[in-house]
């Protein structure tokens, strides 16, 4: 598969590491009563469906990113990279 | 001899060859097939299942007869088809899957047993008793059929891996490759033009028909003389492209010295990764069989590949040239092998062609409205019977070409679940929607198979595929060619009661498939495995589509409804030793040295792997017989007087920025924010489930720099993690972060004369306890400038160092070290010497981080701030871990003399050893020459509060049960004195 870095343009997925489900970057808050059940959902829980996908990638070979690849599952087709950076930023700034 | 004129062979040179001993001679330009038939040898195996005598049917790829050993020894390699050995000078091969010789096979009783075989013949007849089926049945039935046998023997030759990049990848080099590859060398695109065979041309080296009134090889050779003089086309030659992948990546392997007696200087073969913006697939197609009786015999050929033998190779499949040949066609094409046929003087008995109107293309018998009903010759043809208007005759015959029609080459197509799509027109599968992205088949692999629609549709193919990449590019001059209509007819199998061959390789016979009707076995997918059509080495690349048509015939549908399997790589086979491109052994994977390793390798030192790096596991002297001899002094220098450990591989990371405090508060489950300029700390690491997963030092050189130690094994994965904190959740931080393991060479110094050590080599740095006492940190320099980092910090207990120089001064600091030591007993000591004097203390490792502890279980639950958010800092308190009453232990044997076993479990003595009654395990043991006997640390139930208490450690594994007394887990100098005097 090749990975469309948002910097570094067409990379080879060999390149990168696979984590998986972006949803990780939605870290839930630590405070209030809720905190364990939401983290438990969040560390063991991951969507993984047959279709249109956001998951996250490690390019270790490479420049140290980590990108949030929307793949869809059944076509290995890549939809869209962004940096996670970005994506998390703008996750916190909507949560705000 | 049968050896004829023309032929694109060398005349001018004889190779001499051996097959099965015997010694024949060919020319270059033949294949082993080929020059073996040019002998009159067609006998070249025995099928897979009866044993039946088989010769080549085909000349190419898809052969599924003719397998051969070829070569001998370690580089023998099982199942070669000879159709594509390219034939060098002293090729040796041998025939397969015979008991005694070819033509006598004692197994040959197998195929007078075929009432036996039947399709699904191994669910049915061995189903019990069931013990049977792997003491008698399956070695029974392994040693009856089969294929070649593997030498047994590493395999001597070197392969490699390459990569290549193109604008357009074109697989195959026959009519349609030649003019797509064209078009787009000549319109300036990158190409890469792969074809499996030796010489360019596909199909056009096998026909006869001209290329603008001149023969095809020779535009072929003017093409490849143009392509091959393009800076921006690559020719792969003997290389097959054998998968489509995602987004334009294709697999191939290149044959680079299959055809050389022994490789030499080069490799046998590489495995290339190409990745293309767009690719043509321009595989031709694969002539089909007519099933009818006895139609496997050597001597009966595909009509396209006898004629390939008669035009190209100058070889005909009989044993004297005036043996008679006949040809059996259900189409035109098939006819223009009895023309080649008759234009090379062979004695030609007639065409078969079981249309009632068979058309008549030249001067030669023809039996229209006739088939062919049954065949005879032992070990070769010598007989036909020919069936027309319900009379037969037999005919004498030596060889027969069979046509039924010819099949697309769409396996690349269908490699993304593409689903081939029936043409009734053409009576064969076409390539369908939904195969790989960018690839364009053309030619006959996309059903336009005459010359002149190959020729044009590759160009075609070409133009279009540049011009979704903004290159435009012109249609070359085509030669004139032949643009006959392939005209043919549903004619699918002879019927009767003898057993008529669809799949030679697997021995499927149409009654086998008639069989599986019967037994409901309808879906292609199950016709397949209850029969095991197509399911051998050559993936019934002459027989599935002919079964399909079998198929539907007896269901009464159509073979459009009856449906295809589609196909998965490899087109052909790939040896596993090009998959791995020579990453065996110790190159498996790469190898990481430490900056003293030649040092250690001088000083005779034994090495172990530790994650990807080797380190220096202990430093025999002379006299010492046995590695614990060398250890136990080791570790009593360290106590005594002074030691070196090289502790570079421990992993470094670099964290920078003015948020760097806060970000490592929050990745570490202690806090770090707080420590003091100059100072270092040691920190625990969780995953957010809460369990312990690294630990390690932070040392605070500036307000806004730390340095991150984490564990050997870790490295890689802490700094990955430490990266998805900073990106992923926590992008508002103000912190850089950067892997220096490699940058740093790190010597540990310690033992209580590793202050006087050191201070021989600083540049007037005051180490006293006052200035520099434990914990502390600094840069400085030492040996009279080198740049360096110190840290007072101790895995050992006692007072110790640790000295870290830019790596490549690593092994001098280290000889500067033993030199500047040598009054003071200095010691090198390895990785042994490092565990004993670690759990001596009490420290944990690998084996008490080992994913299952939390911080509590190894009495650092105080280490857990509760003050602050870190990961796994919420899941640590969740019950189930905050619950664990496990604590780490030491563990002392009450017998001096027994050993303690580590991996043993933990049991209250008296009580039940099962799992309910498990109290815990045994992580680490060492013999401990500070305390004189075995010694080992364990996690225990309520541990902390059970010392003194005798417990039984019981392993099953090994065999054996000890008494230990449960102690504190700290064995030398509990009260931490030695290390912070």
């Amino acid at each position: 598969m090749l990975i469309p870095h948002p910097l570094l343009g067409l990379r080879d997925a060999q390149e990168f590491t696979y984590l998986g489900d972006a949803a990780l970057l939605d870290r839930p808050s630590p405070e209030g009563e809720g905190a364990e059940a939401a983290f438990c959902d969040y560390v063991f829980l991951r969507g993984n469906p047959a279709g249109v996908h956001r998951e996250l990638w490690f390019h270790e070979h490479g420049d140290r990113s980590w990108l949030v690849v929307t793949r869809n599952t059944l076509t290995h087709e890549i939809l869209g990279a962004e940096l996670a950076s970005e994506v998390a930023k703008a996750l916190r700034g909507a949560a705000e | 001899m049968t050896r004829i004129p023309g032929g694109l062979i060398d005349r001018s040179q004889t190779l001499t060859f051996s097959f099965n001993g015997r010694s024949y001679t060919g020319h270059p330009g033949d294949t082993l097939a080929s020059a073996l038939l040019a002998n009159g040898v067609r006998l070249m195996g025995r099928s897979f299942k009866y044993h039946r005598p088989r010769g080549p049917v085909s000349a190419g790829s898809e052969e599924p007869n003719a397998l051969v050993t070829l070569r001998s020894g370690a580089r023998a390699e099982p199942n070669t088809r000879a159709t594509v050995a390219e034939l060098y000078e002293g090729l040796t091969a041998r025939s397969q899957n015979h008991v005694g010789p070819l033509g006598f096979d004692a197994l040959a009783v197998n195929d007078l047993l075929s009432p036996f075989f039947a399709a699904g013949f191994y669910y049915k007849t061995f189903m019990w008793p069931r013990a049977f089926w792997e003491k008698l049945y399956e070695p029974m039935i392994r040693r009856a059929a089969g294929l070649g046998a593997l030498s047994g023997e590493a395999d001597p030759d070197a392969y490699d891996r390459g990569y290549l990049h193109c604008d357009l990848l074109v697989i195959g080099a026959g009519a349609a490759g030649l003019s797509a590859a064209l078009t787009a060398a000549r319109a300036g695109a990158q190409v890469v033009l792969a074809d499996e065979d030796f010489r360019l041309g596909g199909r056009l080296l096998a026909e006869s028909d001209p290329l603008d009134e001149a023969p095809a090889p020779d535009w072929v050779a003017a093409v490849d003389a143009e392509l091959r003089a393009l800076p921006n086309v690559r020719i792969l030659s003997r290389t097959t492209v054998f998968g489509a992948y995602d987004h334009g990546i294709f697999g191939a392997v290149e044959r680079v010295a299959d055809h050389l007696p022994e490789p030499g200087a080069l490799v046998r073969q590489t495995l290339w990764r190409i990745t293309a913006k767009r690719s043509v697939l321009a595989a031709g197609a694969t002539e089909r069989h007519i099933p009818f009786a006895a139609n496997d015999r050597p001597g009966i050929l595909l009509a396209g590949a006898l004629r390939a033998y008669a035009n190209r190779w100058a070889a005909l499949p009989v044993a004297r040239p005036q043996d008679r040949i006949a040809v059996f066609t259900n189409n035109d094409d098939g006819h223009r092998t009895a023309l080649d046929l008759l234009a090379k003087g062979a004695n030609l008995l007639g065409v078969i062609d079981p249309r009632v109107d068979a058309p008549r293309f030249g001067d030669y018998q023809l039996f229209a409205g006739a088939q062919v009903t049954g065949t005879h010759g032992r070990l070769g043809l010598s007989s036909i019977e020919i069936t027309r208007d319900g009379r037969a005759d037999w005919l004498e015959c030596h060889a027969l070409g069979v046509s039924g029609g010819w099949n697309p080459n769409l396996h690349l197509a269908s490699h993304h679940r593409g689903r081939p799509v029936w043409n009734e027109e053409l009576l064969a599968f076409v390539p369908g929607e939904g195969g790989p992205r960018g690839l364009i088949p053309a030619g006959a692999c996309a059903g336009r198979g005459s010359t002149s629609a190959a020729l044009k549709d590759g160009a075609r193919a070409a133009q279009a595929a540049l011009s979704e990449l903004g290159i435009s590019a012109a249609l070359p001059r085509l030669p004139g060619a032949e643009d006959k209509p392939l005209r043919q007819s549903a004619f699918w199998h002879v019927s009767g009661k003898a057993r008529a061959w669809v799949d030679f390789q697997n021995d499927v016979t149409v009654k086998d498939i008639a069989l599986a009707h019967k037994e409901n076995m309808r879906p292609v997918e199950h016709l397949k495995r209850w029969t095991t059509l197509g399911m051998a080495t050559d993936q019934g690349k002459t027989a599935n589509v002919t079964a399909l048509a079998v198929m539907a015939e007896l269901t009464g549908k159509s073979v459009a409804e009856t449906g295809t399997t589609i196909f998965r790589p490899p087109y052909t086979g790939v040896s596993l030793s090009v998959l791995g491109g020579g990453d065996t052994g110790k190159d498996f994977r790469p190898t990481r040295l430490t900056p003293t390793h030649h040092w250690a390798e001088a000083q005779g030192a034994a090495f172990t792997e530790v994650g990807p790096w080797l380190r220096a596991q202990y430093f025999p002297r002379p006299g010492e017989t046995h590695w614990r001899e060398s250890v136990d002094r080791e570790a009593t220098a360290v106590r005594s007087a002074v030691g070196l450990c090289d502790v570079t591989t421990l992993g470094k990371i670099d964290v920078q920025g003015s948020n760097a405090g806060e970000f490592l508060d929050r990745v570490y489950s202690n806090m770090m924010g707080t420590l003091k300029v100059g100072r270092v700390r040691y920190g625990l690491m969780l995953r957010e489930d809460g369990h312990l997963y690294d630990d390690g030092t932070c040392a605070r050189m500036a307000e806004d720099h730390y340095v991150v130690t984490t564990t050997t094994g870790n490295a890689g994965l802490v700094y990955r993690n430490m990266e998805f904190a900073r990106q992923c959740l926590w992008p508002e931080l103000d912190v850089q972060i950067l892997s220096t393991t490699d940058a740093w060479a790190q010597i540990a110094v310690a033992g209580p004369r590793s202050r006087e050590l050191l201070s021989r080599i600083v540049d007037g740095f005051d180490l006293s306890n006052a200035a520099f006492p434990f914990m502390a940190c600094a840069s400085l320099t030492v040996c009279g400038g080198l740049r360096a980092r110190i840290f007072r910090i101790s895995f050992s207990g006692e007072l110790a160092y640790e000295i870290a120089v830019p790596a490549r001064y690593g092994a001098a600091l280290m000889q500067r070290l033993m030199e500047q030591g040598a009054d003071l007993g200095v010691t090198p000591y390895g990785t042994e010497a490092l565990g004993v004097l670690r759990i001596e203390k009490g420290h944990a490792a690998g084996a008490e981080l080992n994913g299952q502890t939390t911080a509590a279980m190894l009495g650092l639950g105080r280490m857990v701030s509760d003050k602050k958010d870190s990961i796994g800092a919420v899941m640590s308190r969740r019950e189930g871990l905050a619950g664990d009453r496990r604590r780490l232990v030491g563990l002392l044997p009450e017998d001096p003399n027994v050993p303690v076993v580590p991996g043993s479990h933990l049991f209250t003595p008296g009580a039940p050893q099962d799992m309910a009654h498990d109290q815990g395990w045994i992580t680490s043991a060492c013999v401990s020459p500070h305390v004189g006997r075995s010694i080992g640390l364990g996690v225990l139930e309520d541990g902390d509060c059970r010392i003194g208490e005798l417990i039984l450690a019981v392993n099953p594994l090994e065999g054996t049960k000890a008494a230990l007394r449960v102690v504190p887990p700290h064995f030398v100098d509990p009260e931490g004195a030695r290390l912070r005097d």
